[in-house]
């Protein structure tokens, strides 16, 4: 009986963790197609570029935001902290099972966070290389 | 029977009575700010700072801060117009110079009808209410900016703003 339960407990979990994932899956499948229409040799995301994206310092954008992990924090499974000190929800999705679930907030947050520490918008490639990385963290 | 049900609706009026006296008295102080109930305006304006009450400023400084969101205070906020319109609506309809709001006028004393003073802690009164609070105070790590109302008033959140 134990271990019946235990298997329904495992298979809602596993269906649960699908609910979430496939929005996310959306959201990469969408930044595919826009990749690849702005760059005819893109060949898939990388988690390794992402992870660059995210840790390296940046010019371009503001002096007291020249990385992702100015606010995020280096640890990416901690949770960051805005400029005014309010805490951020940690950006790995292991930790954060419902982000990047809603298409217009991750592209919301893209728009904002890339003009910070970049001084652009980021390309679908970047977004999608990002996106890659915190999905393996 | 009779008794039982006067004695209730007596206790039913009595408690009305008290919590419209809880709320003029509430309004009335300079402590108690009444907290943003429009989930969206909360949501939107409490992810970077505290989703700071309406009541702080007048409708005029919200409604030029919600013109500007691509540079609030240096940093890009902006969000789609039709977001932007919603929360424009709930800021302005819950300012301090806003009717139903009579009492929160004391807190725009000294600010000229003309000025949409966009910085809370520039207000006079802001400014008269932290005079006690030490330059060093504010340098603390925790505080970050004047902006941080929660690292002192722990309550902020549900409007709570008694010194602490």
């Amino acid at each position: 009986m134990q271990t019946l339960s235990r298997t329904l407990f495992l298979v809602a979990l596993t269906a649960m963790s699908a609910v979430q994932a496939a929005p996310r899956d959306d959201i990469l499948a969408a930044y595919t197609a826009q990749a690849k229409a702005e760059d005819a040799t893109f060949a898939g995301f990388s988690a390794a570029r992402g992870e660059a994206l995210h840790r390296d310092r940046h010019s371009g954008g503001k002096a007291d935001s020249p990385s992702c992990t100015s606010c995020h924090g280096e640890n990416t499974r901690a949770a960051g902290r805005t400029p005014v000190g309010k805490s951020i929800e940690p950006v790995a999705v292991s930790v954060a099972p419902t982000r990047y679930t809603d298409a217009a907030k991750v592209e919301k947050w893209f728009r904002r966070n890339c003009r910070e520490v970049l001084g652009r918008e980021c390309s679908a490639r970047e977004k999608g290389d990002w996106l890659a990385f915190m999905t393996t963290q | 029977m009779k008794p039982l049900i006067r004695s209730i609706a007596v206790g039913v009026a009595l408690f009305a009575v008290g919590a419209v006296m809880l709320e003029r008295a509430k309004a009335g102080s300079d402590e108690f700010f009444a907290p943003v109930t429009d989930p969206l305006t909360r949501q939107e304006c409490g992810s970077c700072h505290m989703a700071f009450p309406a009541g702080l400023l007048p409708a005029r400084s919200w409604q030029k801060m919600m013109g500007e969101l691509d540079n609030h205070f240096g940093e890009d906020a902006s969000v789609d117009a039709a977001t932007a319109k919603q929360i424009t609506t709930y800021l302005v309809a819950h300012a301090a110079d806003s009717t139903g709001y009579g009492d929160m006028r004391r807190w725009l004393r000294g600010v000229s009808a003309s000025a949409a003073p966009q910085r809370i802690t520039e207000l006079p009164k802001w400014v008269r209410e932290h005079r006690e609070v030490s330059p060093r105070e504010w340098t603390r790590k925790e505080i970050a900016t004047k902006a941080n109302c929660v690292a002192c008033h722990v309550d902020a959140e549900r409007g709570y703003f008694e010194d602490d």
